[in-house]
């Protein structure tokens, strides 16, 4: 492929990243429209956003990866990330964003009225963070070498330097119309390329090289444990994710948090209608590419391989931005929350305490990317979901719904639900080759269906032998987690246009 | 001349430089590493040598009851309540060396500590005197067991014959309650010293009371500073809408209908806070209102990140802020002035600031109004400051940059979340 072009894409996305961030909020508006109504964000562009954010390195270039090489297993990957916002439709959106509280951390707090649940929670979600970044810095690296040929370190540190620039800079302050722009990106830079291959090859009648079923690498196919395994991890752990959590708070209130999810529901599952169709193209026309530690870049390569010329590096450019969106938008959405929680509980508050914070959290992950070695994107991220839904999402499902939750409890079922995956995970990088995940046992590979079960059982016991500590101001969170609030005065009485 | 940040507690914003990493840098950290090792060593070797020489019997005992007192004064700091009194009643039991030591309140016993506790339901009838005269009362070891008896429903026999000192606790005036010490006997030190640890109790009462009233005083004091509406506003207000009674009867009619709503939202009685959104609402009426007054002088922009609109901030603590633009900075300024209002997210703070481009003010002048010294024409911010350090902290206050003829600028930043304040 030409380098020119994957190098031209990068420099375009980041460019009109900043450009938004920047100047999304400065057409300022005089005299006549005053309207506050006309400033709170519509749940069409906070579901946008969400899209946008959470749409990471994992779904853009992982699950058409994984459909090349294990074919239909691998849409558990985007039914489970689909799916993980049905539970935060139904069990979480709307308490949280009645709770007033911003981060994770400030929501355990509160819930428990105590200060070490907090401290714990925002190691916990630090970690998770870091975690999550590292993928998205994986699959730079991969695309830059991919695409231009440089050494794979310079995509990391290409988009942990955008992301601290523009972050430090307060380029995010208009951050849900960046992320709101990054999910049609994506979604453009998916579904324009995949509609002209598809139109070109029913065009010239190319041949199939294989049968959309034939297996290109003969792995075996995943057994029913796995398979549940990683839908628990996802379903549950898209709950705590604490970057996609913060964005419901841009909604004004609580119903506004349903319908927006609703659209999030709608926007995703369009979405991987795409990289689905690549992993099927792929399987077809394109099976040589399953071979090696190719298949990640199977949505990259694509176009190029198919259609070639000038034409094809045009739809290549397109699917390189695409990607470096994904990057960048899930990069900047983490930056930003980990910032929040890092600064609030570490630095005391200040904006240059804040900026430091974002230095921290973008550099840290820079190390451990350099330190280890990409793994297959998908399952990575799967990884880092099943540590959250052991740890996070426990203290948020029962804090929300369970009166009787004690911070002994959570602190308890958090540490229980992090020290067995976290183990886990580390015993499998040990043991097993990494790349591959077929040696290792299936328990230690996909550690979610007995981790999350007991994160749970841990907290629903300490809380029952520490009755005692549940929180006096219990009665009182939990009605105002719960029951409707006035919506946010933004209309005119009698003008209203709801 | 150039504007000056004026923020009450610090002078100027202070910035610091970055570490420089030199050869000079490495010497004077292990210098400061070498000098902090060095006075823990002397801190550690002094304690040590403290505890070798604890002085003599009298310095130890004298030690030993202050250390005890101060320990109960901790507890007894909330007041007379249960928790408290159970807690301080055994630090004085060690005082007075007594079997048992009880306090109470006016109403029943707080607590016992120590044994003889089978006279427990018939204390508050032998303290009901001392409640009553404020004097203190001693009860020989043959009486008690009669009395009790006597006050009491069914026979007491204690195991030893005990008598007990009941003095009065007095806060101010009033009794508000009694130490009462048992003992095999009651003497001359025992009475004396019952008397004092009782005085000693009431002055921990009285200044548990005292830190009561502080509080009550500063929820009053927010109370008294949560903003109203000036009159001149109000008056100036109507005029307007007079004036277009005649030439724009439609125009007159919709003002009416904003001035009611913007005095509904002033006047509203519940609540301390209230969401951004609300807020500028408000403002938006107001200005609407100030714009019949002065037409196409006030010109206003808006630049508000969605994110924060639903942060929780003071009430009518931004409009007071707007109000301060138009009056002090666009009234007296010939030509059409600008204002400019913009919120942002700034990690845990929602930043909302408020700019104009008028007359401006005298820093001199408006710090020594905002520290309290001086009365000026600027009530309005001073008063908003005052309420955001009462509520957010000392370091929270509003920023204001300014100087004569150069505008204003004020900075207000609110943590996002407050979960402890419903809006």
């Amino acid at each position: 492929m030409n380098p020119v072009v994957g190098i031209a894409a990068l420099v375009g996305v980041s460019v009109a990243t900043a450009v938004i961030g920047f100047y999304g909020l400065r057409i300022s508006r005089t005299t006549g429209d005053f309207y506050v109504a006309s400033r709170t964000v519509r749940p069409w562009w906070n579901a946008s956003a969400i899209g946008g954010e959470y749409l990471s390195a994992a779904s853009f270039l992982g699950v058409a990866g994984l459909v090349l090489l294990s074919g239909t297993d691998a849409l558990w990957f985007p039914i489970g990330y689909t799916a993980g916002y049905l539970m935060l439709l139904l069990f979480v959106a709307a308490p949280l964003r009645r709770s007033g509280a911003y981060t994770l951390p400030d929501f355990t707090e509160v819930r428990l009225d105590s200060r070490a649940v907090r401290r714990v929670t925002s190691l916990v979600v630090v970690v998770v963070g870091w975690l999550y970044i590292v993928p998205q810095l994986h699959g730079a690296a991969l695309t830059i070498r991919i695409t231009t040929g440089l050494p794979s370190w310079v995509g990391s540190v290409a988009v942990v330097i955008v992301v601290c620039l523009t972050v430090v800079a307060g380029g995010m302050r208009s951050i849900t119309f960046v992320q709101a722009f990054q999910y049609w990106l994506k979604l453009t830079a998916l579904a324009v390329p995949i509609v002209f291959i598809a139109l070109v090859l029913a065009g010239n009648g190319t041949p199939a090289l294989a049968e959309a079923n034939t297996n290109p690498t003969g792995l075996a196919p995943n057994g029913p444990y796995q398979n549940i395994s990683l839908l628990v991890a996802l379903l549950f752990g898209t709950l705590g994710l604490p970057h996609v959590l913060v964005r419901f708070y841009t909604n004004p209130d609580g119903q506004s948090a349903r319908r927006t999810t609703l659209i999030v529901l709608g926007l995703l599952s369009v979405f991987y209608l795409f990289p689905t169709a690549y992993g099927l193209l792929g399987r077809m026309f394109a099976p040589g590419l399953a071979q090696g530690e190719r298949s990640d870049a199977l949505v990259l390569l694509l176009p190029g391989r198919l259609i070639g010329g000038p034409a094809g590096d045009m739809l290549s450019a397109l699917v390189v931005a695409g990607a470096f969106a994904a990057f960048l938008s899930t990069t900047s959405g983490l930056v930003v929350s980990l910032a929040g929680v890092i600064s609030q509980d570490v630095l005391g508050g200040s904006v240059r305490g804040f900026r430091l914070a974002a230095l921290i959290s973008a550099t840290v992950p820079l190390g451990f990317a350099f330190m280890t070695d990409s793994l297959a994107l998908a399952g990575s991220v799967g990884l880092v979901f099943a540590f959250t839904a052991s740890t996070i999402c426990p203290a948020l499902l029962l804090g929300i719904w369970w009166r009787g939750l004690t911070d002994a409890g959570a602190i308890a079922g958090m540490v229980t639900g992090g020290v067995l995956c976290g183990g886990a995970l580390v015993a499998g990088a040990l043991s097993g080759p990494a790349a591959s995940g077929a040696a290792m046992p299936q328990w230690l590979a996909q550690p979610a269906a007995w981790t999350v079960p007991a994160a749970f059982a841990v907290m629903v016991l300490v809380s029952r032998a520490t009755k005692g500590r549940v929180p006096r101001t219990l009665t009182k969170v939990m009605t105002r987690l719960h029951t409707p609030e006035r919506p946010l005065a933004t209309e005119r009485q009698g003008h209203s246009d709801r | 001349m150039l504007r000056q940040t004026v923020h009450r507690g610090y002078a100027g914003q202070a910035t610091l430089g970055t570490m420089p990493d030199s050869p000079l840098f490495t010497a004077a950290a292990i210098a400061v590493i070498a000098m902090a090792i060095a006075v823990v060593v002397g801190v550690g070797l002094k304690v040590l040598r403290s505890f070798r020489e604890l002085g003599t019997d009298a310095e130890r005992a004298t030690y030993k009851t202050l250390h005890a007192a101060s320990r109960a004064g901790q507890h007894l700091r909330t007041g007379l309540n249960p928790a408290g009194a159970a807690k301080a009643s055994k630090q004085l039991r060690s005082i007075l060396g007594c079997d048992a030591l009880a306090i109470t309140d006016t109403s029943g016993v707080l607590a016992w500590d120590g044994a003889a506790e089978e006279l427990k339901p018939s204390l508050m009838g032998l303290a009901a005197k001392v409640l009553d005269g404020g004097h203190t009362a001693v009860i020989p070891a043959g009486e008690l067991q009669m009395l009790a008896g006597d006050t009491a429903s069914g026979p007491i026999t204690p195991d030893v014959e005990r008598a007990v000192v009941i003095a009065p606790i007095k806060a101010g005036a009033r009794v508000v309650g009694v130490v009462a010490a048992f003992a095999p006997s009651a003497g001359a030190g025992l009475v004396r010293a019952t008397g004092e640890v009782a005085d000693w109790v009431a002055a921990q009462v009285e200044l548990a009371e005292l830190d009561a009233s502080r509080t009550l005083l500063m929820e009053a004091e927010v109370r008294a500073l949560r903003a109203q509406i000036s009159p001149h506003f109000i008056y100036n207000s109507l005029n307007a809408i007079a004036s277009f009674i005649n030439t724009d009867p439609v125009r007159a009619r919709e003002l009416v209908v904003e001035f009611a709503d913007f005095t509904r939202y002033s006047f509203r009685r519940h609540g301390d806070f209230t969401t951004l959104a609300e807020e500028l609402r408000c403002i938006d009426r107001y200005l609407l209102l100030e714009r019949a007054r002065f037409g196409d002088r006030v010109q206003v922009s808006l630049r508000i990140a969605p994110e924060v609109l639903s942060t929780v901030i003071p009430f009518l603590s931004l409009q007071p802020l707007v109000e301060n633009a138009v009056r002090h900075g666009l009234e007296a300024k010939e030509g059409p002035g600008h204002i400019t209002i913009a919120a942002n997210d700034s990690g845990a703070f929602a930043e909302v600031t408020i700019e104009d481009d008028g007359v401006g003010m005298d820093p001199e002048q408006l710090r020594s109004m905002l520290a309290g010294h001086s009365d000026g024409d600027h009530v309005g911010l001073r008063n908003v400051d005052a309420r955001l350090r009462q509520v957010y902290g000392e370091d929270n206050g509003l920023v204001i940059e300014t100087a004569p003829g150069e505008g204003t600028l004020i900075t207000m930043r609110v943590p996002k979340s407050q979960p402890h304040h419903d809006a």
